[in-house]
């Protein structure tokens, strides 16, 4: 957290986990962006991260994947809707569904959305805007294996930077993802109201970030990976992370 | 023979592309616009069998070419 930095130097499995290197999966699709980013945020907690090539049909032994940001296959058609039929996402919806973990990341997250491995869908922001911005997070549910770690009443301050970030399911949809706790993050002000003006892409009710009805997929538009430093502005991204290792490390 | 799909937002998604074209249209003096929908036109060129290819071609705007959590598609056909 911005208030509570903690020190920048890589942290020891010991201290992220109980003493296990988690092996993290980080997806390659032509025209990724952020898999460097996401590999630099495991290796800063001490873990492993290797990247699985978008015509690799097997994931091999891994933990966790990460689906990064950036504009797979040019974003033709639609952001993420070519890259969800290539052959390492065939083996990510079966990872996926047999409960491995999965955390998606601006393109990421549309990919996933386009893959029906969450809910809803990605569309045009709001304003027409590119944003590439900070902004503030506030976490909804503090009972997943997605943000277990981030403590109450924070506000994560970490960059989006997407035209194509507005979420929007319909109402049922909505409405039952919040009764089943599935409304991760939402965008709030510097002091933590979720208001208008703090939503960068007029998502529907706020939200930044989701995971699916069995808790095991998670995606958001904003960049944790590129706020796990306090030397680029912010390690508040961190907290997702370590709350995934805290979960694989109590369950391990 | 030609399959012509076009992709529209659902009525119940934002379109703000839309409302950005219906505003330029109003500033120009346009008058008895009522509301615009951006989408998407494809034009898909085949050869085989129409009766056959029908069904494929729904597949895949429902599967690949249109996103049914937030769009509508129609085809035109023509031989």
């Amino acid at each position: 957290m911005s208030t509570t930095a903690t020190d920048t130097a890589p942290a020891t499995p010991a201290e992220t986990g109980q003493g296990s290197k988690f092996s993290f999966g980080v997806l390659q699709f032509p025209g990724s962006n952020s898999d460097q980013d996401c590999v630099n945020a495991i290796e800063v907690l001490g873990h492993e991260a290797h990247y699985v090539w978008h015509k690799d049909d097997q994931l091999g032994h891994l933990d966790a994947v990460l689906v990064p940001g950036g504009f797979s296959y040019g974003d033709y058609l639609r952001a993420g809707a070519i890259a969800r039929f290539s052959p390492v996402m065939q083996s990510l919806a079966e990872f996926a569904n047999n409960g491995g973990w999965v955390l998606g990341i601006c393109n990421g997250f549309q990919i996933l959305c386009e893959a029906g491995l969450l809910p809803g869908a990605l569309i045009r922001n709001r304003s027409l805007q590119f944003r590439s911005e900070f902004v503030h997070l506030a976490t909804v549910n503090h009972g997943t294996p997605f943000t277990r770690a981030i403590p109450e009443g924070a506000l994560m301050r970490v960059p989006v930077a997407h035209g194509e970030g507005c979420y929007f399911a319909d109402e049922t949809t909505l409405s039952e993802m919040e009764a089943n706790g599935q409304i991760l993050w939402q965008y709030a002000t510097a002091d933590g109201k979720v208001e208008d003006h703090a939503n960068p892409n007029g998502s529907v009710r706020h939200i930044a970030g989701i995971c699916n009805a069995n808790k095991n997929v998670a995606a958001l538009m904003p960049h944790p990976e590129r706020a796990c430093q306090g030397l680029i502005g912010s390690d508040d991204g961190q907290w997702i992370f370590r709350s995934l290792i805290e979960h694989m490390s109590a369950k391990a | 023979m030609k399959a012509k799909i076009i992709i529209t937002p659902k009525k119940a998604v934002l379109d703000p592309q839309g409302k950005a074209v219906l505003n330029a249209l109003e500033h120009m003096g346009y008058e008895g616009v009522q509301d615009v929908h951006v989408g998407r036109f494809l034009e898909l060129e085949l050869d085989g069998d129409r009766a056959a290819l029908e069904p494929k071609i729904e597949e895949a705007c429902h599967r690949l070419l249109s996103n049914p959590v937030i769009e509508d598609y129609r085809i035109e056909w023509e031989d």
